[in-house]
């Protein structure tokens, strides 16, 4: 009986699904808490009850990506793996990525003071839209549609003066339907996919009260998924799509502790299901 | 189960796991459960929102 071990800091819905199918599937499976576990250079696979693979869910990405190098340290097969993790946690290495592997993406601009924002947001003209490099739900998000309104916000930028927030992330307003799509896909295979249709803003996150529709899986749309999983390493993933008037998909996020209570109330495949045996199969096979 | 914040009732539910975040209805202070022996928990304050958090 294959040994699944899920590593958590806050038990969401998602990990509460993922439990209880891992179970119903027959697994041997655990919840770990990452809060309350001790790793050191010593330490050894033996030592813990890391079982034969790990799905890790953190709610803290920087959490989440260290707890996974110690877990690939113990060589503990986990998903998703410290490269992507990486990969998909920063929205700059990601957009590099996207564009270095011809995975259609919105121009994105990179300073690293906010003298050079201004210059880029001057010369490439409003709007643009600022985005922190890491986070998620739509936090700090915001569109620039003036001179005023950037100044506002590199100013509070030098205020707060994190590490990160020297690194200026901007990025063309798509124009686009108000909606984007969530694509989930596992391995190579997309499994669900939703339009999230903006509640006012320009936002579409659901964590901001977008609402799930189904979304038709074109051989398009999968082209375009199995491109940018493939630039970020693979895995298990929540992949964000504008539609281009223009050019039709773009990918803007890649997406690595995937979120998925609004998909799962409109997908036809069970997304808990796919997950757990993608990542038993690969681990035990 | 008492809140730990303002001593009102906690009502947890008997499915409720250890990491899942409980809000007490009075004060709106939310904890986390950090144990659960039968219907005997341990909570402790739950983590704010950090920078960091999603996806």
């Amino acid at each position: 009986m294959p040994k699944f071990r899920i590593v958590f800091d806050r038990v969401r819905l998602e990990e509460k699904m993922l439990e209880e199918k891992a179970i119903e599937l027959g697994h041997d499976t655990k919840m770990i808490d990452a809060k309350t576990t001790n790793i050191s250079t010593e330490s050894k696979k033996s030592d813990f009850d890391f079982g034969d693979v790990v799905l890790e869910r953190c709610v803290s990405y920087f959490r989440g990506l260290h707890f996974t190098a110690c877990l690939e340290f113990l060589d503990v097969p986990v998903f998703n793996r410290l490269e992507v993790a990486n990969n998909c946690g920063n929205k700059m290495f990601t957009s590099l990525l996207l564009k270095k592997h011809n995975v259609p993406t919105p121009k994105t601009y990179f300073s690293f003071s906010s003298e050079s924002a201004v210059e880029t947001l001057d010369r490439q003209g409003y709007p643009l839209v600022i985005k922190p490099i890491i986070g998620s739900w739509g936090r700090g998000v915001i569109l620039l549609k003036d001179r005023e309104t950037a100044d506002a916000i590199l100013e509070v930028r030098e205020i707060t003066d994190g590490p990160l927030d020297r690194i200026f992330y901007l990025q063309e307003a798509v124009k686009r339907p108000p909606r984007d799509i969530r694509v989930i896909s596992v391995g190579d295979q997309v499994i669900a996919a939703m339009y999230r249709t903006s509640t006012g803003g320009f936002k579409t996150n659901i964590a901001l009260g977008a609402e799930p529709v189904p979304c038709e899986i074109t051989k398009e749309l999968e082209d375009v998924c199995m491109k940018a999983s493939k630039a970020v390493g693979g895995g298990i993933l929540g992949i964000d799509i504008m539609e281009d008037e223009k050019r039709g998909f773009v990918v803007h996020e890649v997406n690595n502790t995937v979120e998925f209570k609004g998909l799962a109330k409109v997908a036809k495949r069970n997304i808990p299901k796919e997950i757990v045996e993608y990542a038993v199969n690969l681990a035990v096979r | 189960m008492k809140c730990p914040e303002c001593d009102a009732n906690l009502k947890i539910p008997d499915d409720a796991s250890v990491g899942e975040i409980i809000s007490c209805p009075d004060c709106g202070a939310d904890f986390e459960i950090a144990s659960k022996n039968g219907s005997v928990c341990e909570l402790k304050h739950a983590e704010k929102v950090g920078e960091d958090w999603g996806e």
